[in-house]
Parts: structure tokens; C-alpha cells; sequence
């Protein structure tokens, strides 16, 4: 069962059409431009930000290890502030939960702060079809609610569109505008979605947010936005509804804290996002603001099955988007490719995970393994390790078609035996050195046209072999030190 | 059962499952419940170790930073006029909405100064005015709490925010400012809403251009009441 329809399994497919769309191309050169060397200045400010690593997987591992524990401790404490704490074991069930919430509030329309698991099940359009409207309200999430899409960034929803996109769009659903009004500037832009959402927000009868952290310590629930969406999505509205899943229990505020300071430098390059919002419970009698009923619905939806796997660590991520925005794969497909809800390194990890991984085996192959995602990921998360973990799962579970799994089979069988490998390299090194001669590199092999058939193969220098290179350059080495 | 009892039973039974534990073990339960009253603090950065003048100075930088404004005064007396005075250079009329703060009941608010309406704001006011629990010095944060003081709404809904920070609130850490919470409301209680504020409201989601003003105020600007003003600070 899939909440929001994978296109995981024609992943190549998807690729192909990516690469071509010159728009998508355009978009993407903002990833590399924007995130990158934001988050390098913003890591380099910081001398303890190596320790503060250490220290948040210290605190994760030790939630999930206590995980039954602080899970009943948090609840006592929404429940003691006189919030609702409701379970799904899965999308279907977590759907239903909230659709009865809203139903009880005789809600006719739903704001919703951005929610990357409100997408995974599938929540607007469960409530759409149950005759109660959807409000996405963060700006990246409302341009492609009016597009019909889904999300293309786990921060940044909308980052495979240009302003060009969106002004066509605008025009096409605020037909109630003048048709002649200024739209080029994105000040504009941002200006029009004010006015429109800013009506939505007022008239709201429930307000769906998510939550980067669930505090066991004080039964909070915390939300970390730079636009003010959230905020206004849950204070405005009779009722406020939670959707999180389960590893997102810290501790303590303080652990909370040590995280914050990791999550907004590595997301967007900021020392503290705008709106870091604590949330405890329902207003209380003498507010004269906030929302008459708090509920918090807790996701599993695949993830306890992670818990004493190979695959625990996971369960760390904190969903800030830097390994996303480091990845080479991601930067030249983006994030529709994928194929679900989650992108980049992060989601190729937890998307087999999550939906399965009949449905999403080219996934951790679609990586050339640089590591550049464990490298910045702030609760350091060995996210090839993993993918190489799914590998290995895809090919015990005979997924792969029979070619590759015979060419894996030989492959093994040469390279577990050095010396018939040695043979073989050499061999092979010294056919295509002496084939490759005259210009050096080869434009067609065969066997080799996944390669040959997007660029040149070179060919080997002097016949060597990587292990002959290899060899030369520690001796050199050797001989120069001693 | 419940379908909610249900699910909870399932959930946690999954959980124990995979950890390959009960529930009932005592070193667990005990490890569990000494965090959860001992909070330890974790790695505090240097930069989050200021007091005083430096944790003020610290303070003022990161503030403007994030793009807020910044006004000083000496004494509480003199803030309905540095307010006058920010709402007239920005060219916005002299009307804000307020909470039932002491703090700001307590200023001499004259109508012939600025015009003062107080409650919660229902969308239609264009400067709000809040007093904070504590500003962070660390990362220039504000940290609001909800209640008839300073309604949630005012920090939001208005184009513009215009919040006092007493120079002797500000703390050098999120950690410091996590442990007045605590002394203020209870071990493990909370107001409804905290709201750490770090600059006006902002969006990067057009191409990735930095535009101010997405949903909440447009506009954050900040009265310092009490320290002593950058120039006479003593070089940190």
C-alpha cells in the first residue's frame, strides 16, 4: 500500500526526463549556490560544532534506546497539559485519526504548516476527498499545492521551479487578481501569497502542523520554520493536530538545544531559524490566544521494524536537507526523480524502508558512493554504509535483472581471488592499452555502453594496472621518505 | 480496546520487540528517568558562555544579524518614546496593541505619544508590542511566552513586532534560558507556546532569494532598556 504514488520503480526512466528538462537544470544550480556555502559559513563559526555532533547521536542513540520509555513519558505529560496523544501504526490508520479530529471540529478547511509526513501519508488528499479542503501554507508547499506536485526538497519544497513557473501559475489560480498586475519580481510573488494565505489562516477551523522534536521532559511538541506558517497555522484555528513520527522523541530541552544548534546551520546556514515554536497542550483558561484542543499523532509506519537493524541509524536523521544538498546525484535529477516523498541520500536509505523495496531498488544504486553525505550529515548518519546494506539486500533477494546478478557473480568470483584478478586486470589492461593506443580513449566497448554511452572510457597508460600504479606510488613514496 | 489503545499497545510492543527488551528493566527505567530530572547540558559552546556587558554586546551583533533593528534606552520610562520614535521614522501610524505585561503597563503611555490598545490581535493591527521572558545573546534570540501578557498573536499577525528586551534578561545561552523557563514555571511544565524569535519573518523559496515578510511580521525591531549603549561597553 502506498499512500502517495511511487514512481520509484521507473527511477531511470525518471532520470532521463530530468537530464532533458532544461527549466529543472536551471533550478538546480540554486542547490550548490545557496545551501552549500551557507552551510560551510555557518559550520566554520562554530569551533564546537564537531563536538555538538558527537554529542547529538549520543542523545538520539540514546533515545531510541529507551525509545518505549520516553515514548510513555512524553504522553503523560501531554496528557497532563490537557493535549490527546493518538497512535498509527501505519499511513491508513494516521489518515483516519485526522480525519475524525476534523470531523468532530466540523472543519471546512485545514491549514497545514509543512509537513514532510503529512506527504508520506497522503494526508490532503484523503481530506480533500472527505469534502474538507486543504491549506498548504508554507510558500514552497502552496506553489506546488496549486501545481498538483509533490514536494522536490525535504526544506525546500519548491526548489526545482523558477520564478517564471510560479508567476504562470499565480495568474492561472488567482483569477480573481487583475490580469494585468506586475508579477516578475519575487517580492511580488511573495507579496500576493501573503494576502491570499493570510485570509486562509484566519478562517481555518483546524491546523495540521508537524514536529521536529517531541520533548519527553515536558510533553512539547516543537516546530522549526523561518516564514511564520506554522505559527499562524496553529494558533489561529479551534484545534491543533501533530503529526510526527515516532523517532522524533528527544529527552530533555536541553538535548533539544544541542540539536538545534546542528539543525539550523546545517540546513540553511543559520545560527537559530526565525521561529523555533514550543508547544505544550491546549491554551490554557486565562490565554486570550491558541488553539481549544492539542492533539499529537504518533507515526510508525515502518520505523520500529528499523529499531535493532542495520538500519537504527537512520532514525537519527533530523531531516535538515544537507546531505540532499551535497549529493552529486541529487544536484543533477533532483528530486522528483526519486520517485516519492523523500529525496537524496537520506530518502534512498528510507524509502526501502518505507514502501518497500520491491518498489525502490534503484534507489541505493543511485549513488557513486563520494560520501560527501556522511561528511556534512550533522547526526552523522553512515548513509553509504547503508545504501550499500540495500545492496546487498537487492541482491539476496534476486531483485536485480539475471545479466547484472551474473555479472556481479563473476565479478566476486575474479576479485575474491588475487591472483587470477591480477592475471585478469593485466590482461585486460594490456588488450585495451594496446587497442586504446592511437587516441587514447575509446568511444564504444562492448559490455561497457552504460559508460561509453555518455562519454569516453580512456584507456589505460602504459598498459598498467590500477594495482601497478598503486604499487609505484607507495614505493615512490617509501623511497622519498627514507 | 480502543482503535487509540489499539495502536499505542501495537506501537510499543513493536518498539520492545525490535530492542529486544520488556519494559520493566530497572537500569533502563532508572537511566531514563535520571534524564529526564537531571537534564544535563550537554557541550555549551564558547560563544554561549558570555555574561553581562558581553552577553549584551553578543546580543546586539547577532540581532542585527538577523536583520533586526535595534533601539536603546536607559530606563523603562523612556520606552513609549523610543517607540514613537520607530514608528514615526518608519513612517507607520502611532497605534501598537499590547498584552497586559506589567512590565509595559507600568510605562507612561500617553495617547498624545502613541495610541495603546491592548488584547490579543485578531489580524487587523499593524504594529504589535511584546516584552520578553529572556533574549539569547549566543544566537540573538528573542524568547516569548504565551498568556494574557504577551498574547502568541501579537507576535505574529502584525506587520511589524516592536519588542522591549531588559538588558538584565539577557542570558548568555539557549541552556540558560531553558533553566529560567524551569525556575519560572515547574520542572517539566510548560506555558502553551514559547517562541524563540530570531529576526522578522522570511522565505527562500523563489529561487532561493532571501525575501523578508512571509507570513509573520515583516519587520522586527527591538528596545533595549538598561544597558549601557555600544560605544561606552567595555572592550570584551
Amino acid at each position: 500500500m502506498t499512500p502517495m504514488d511511487s514512481t520509484s520503480p521507473a527511477f531511470k526512466h525518471n532520470v532521463d526526463e530530468a537530464l532533458a528538462d532544461a527549466g529543472l537544470q536551471r533550478a538546480l544550480g540554486n542547490v550548490e549556490r545557496g545551501f552549500v556555502p551557507k552551510r560551510r559559513a555557518a559550520v566554520d563559526a562554530l569551533p564546537e560544532f564537531e563536538a555538538l555532533r558527537d554529542q547529538g547521536m549520543a542523545i538520539k542513540n540514546h533515545a531510541l534506546a529507551h525509545l518505549d520509555l520516553y515514548l510513555e513519558a512524553y504522553e503523560a505529560k501531554v496528557v497532563a497539559a490537557g493535549g490527546h496523544v493518538h497512535y498509527a501504526e501505519d499511513a491508513a490508520a494516521a489518515r483516519d485519526v485526522i480525519l475524525d479530529i476534523c470531523k468532530r471540529a466540523g472543519a471546512r478547511t485545514v491549514t497545514k504548516g509543512k509537513s514532510m509526513v503529512s506527504e508520506e501519508i497522503g494526508l490532503n488528499d484523503h481530506l480533500a476527498a472527505n469534502g474538507i479542503e486543504p491549506v498548504e501554507t508554507d510558500l514552497g508547499e502552496y506553489l506546488i499545492q496549486i501545481r498538483g506536485e509533490h514536494p522536490s526538497h525535504i526544506i525546500a519544497p519548491a526548489v526545482h521551479l523558477n520564478k517564471e513557473d510560479i508567476e504562470a501559475d499565480f495568474r492561472r489560480v488567482h483569477t480573481h487578481l487583475p490580469a494585468d498586475r506586475p508579477l516578475d519580481e519575487p517580492t511580488a510573488l511573495l507579496a500576493e501569497a501573503r494576502g491570499i494565505l493570510r485570509q486562509r489562516f484566519l478562517a481555518a477551523d483546524v491546523g495540521v502542523t508537524g514536529a521536529n522534536f517531541l520533548v519527553a521532559e515536558t510533553g512539547t511538541s516543537i516546530i522549526v520554520t523561518n516564514e511564520g506558517n506554522g505559527d499562524l497555522t496553529q494558533i489561529l484555528p479551534r484545534v491543533h493536530v501533530v503529526i510526527a513520527s515516532v523517532e522524533k522523541i528527544v529527552p530533555t530541552l536541553e538535548d533539544t538545544a544541542q540539536i538545534l544548534r546542528l539543525l539550523a546551520r546545517s540546513a540553511t546556514g543559520q545560527t537559530m531559524s526565525v521561529y523555533t515554536t514550543l508547544s505544550t497542550g491546549p491554551r490554557r483558561p486565562e490565554d486570550p490566544d491558541g488553539p481549544e484542543e492539542y492533539h499529537v499523532v504518533i507515526l510508525d509506519n515502518g520505523r520500529t521494524a528499523m529499531l535493532g537493524s542495520e538500519f537504527q541509524d537512520m532514525l537519527r536523521c533530523i531531516r535538515c536537507g544537507a546531505c540532499i544538498n551535497h549529493c552529486p546525484v541529487y544536484r543533477a535529477i533532483g528530486g522528483h526523480a526519486y520517485g516519492w516523498v523523500y529525496p537524496g541520500p537520506m530518502g534512498s536509505v528510507l524509502t526501502p524502508a518505507l514502501d518497500g523495496l520491491d518498489n525502490s531498488r534503484h534507489l541505493p544504486n543511485a549513488s557513486t558512493f563520494c560520501g560527501r553525505c556522511e561528511a556534512v550529515c550533522p547526526m552523522k548518519i553512515p548513509l553509504p554504509k547503508m545504501l550499500r546494506h540495500w545492496r546487498e539486500r537487492e541482491f539476496e533477494r534476486h531483485l536485480q535483472p539475471a545479466t547484472q546478478r551474473y555479472g556481479l557473480k563473476t565479478w566476486a568470483f575474479v576479485a575474491s581471488r588475487p591472483r587470477l584478478y591480477r592475471l585478469a586486470t593485466r590482461l585486460a589492461a594490456g588488450f585495451l592499452g594496446l587497442a586504446g593506443r592511437g587516441r587514447g580513449r575509446f568511444a564504444s566497448l562492448p559490455f561497457a555502453g552504460g559508460w561509453t554511452g555518455h562519454r569516453d572510457l580512456p584507456a589505460p597508460e602504459r598498459s598498467q594496472t590500477f594495482s601497478d600504479l598503486w604499487r609505484q606510488r607507495q614505493n615512490a613514496k617509501a623511497g622519498a621518505s627514507s | 480496546m480502543s482503535r487509540d489503545a489499539t495502536a499505542r499497545a501495537a506501537v510499543l510492543a513493536r518498539i520492545r520487540a525490535s530492542l529486544g527488551v520488556t519494559g520493566g528493566e530497572e537500569t533502563r527505567r532508572a537511566a531514563v528517568a535520571q534524564r529526564l530530572a537531571g537534564h544535563p547540558a550537554g557541550v555549551v559552546p564558547e560563544i554561549g558562555g558570555l555574561s553581562g556587558a558581553g552577553a549584551v554586546t553578543r546580543f546586539r551583533e547577532q540581532l542585527l544579524a538577523a536583520a533586526a533593528t535595534l533601539s536603546e534606552v536607559a530606563t523603562a520610562a523612556e520606552v513609549p518614546g523610543a517607540v514613537a520614535a520607530f514608528l514615526a521614522a518608519r513612517n507607520l501610524p502611532a497605534r501598537i496593541r499590547r498584552g497586559d505585561d506589567p512590565r509595559l503597563s507600568a510605562m507612561p503611555w500617553s495617547p498624545g505619544l502613541v495610541e495603546v490598545a491592548t488584547g490579543r490581535s485578531h489580524g487587523d493591527d499593524l504594529v504589535g508590542l511584546s516584552h520578553v521572558e529572556t533574549a539569547v545573546a549566543e544566537s540573538g534570540t528573542l524568547l516569548l511566552v504565551s498568556g494574557p501578557d504577551n498574547p502568541t498573536t501579537l507576535n505574529f499577525l502584525p506587520e511589524t513586532h516592536v519588542v522591549v528586551v531588559d538588558a538584565a534578561d539577557v542570558v548568555g545561552s539557549l541552556e540558560e534560558a531553558i533553566g529560567r523557563l524551569r525556575r519560572r514555571y515547574g520542572a517539566g511544565t510548560m506555558p502553551r507556546t514559547v517562541n524563540l524569535v530570531t529576526g522578522p519573518s522570511r522565505s527562500a523559496d523563489i529561487e532561493q532569494r532571501l525575501l523578508y515578510g512571509a507570513h509573520g511580521p515583516k519587520a522586527l525591531h527591538v528596545v533595549l532598556v538598561g544597558a549601557a549603549p555600544p560605544a561606552a561597553a567595555p572592550p570584551s
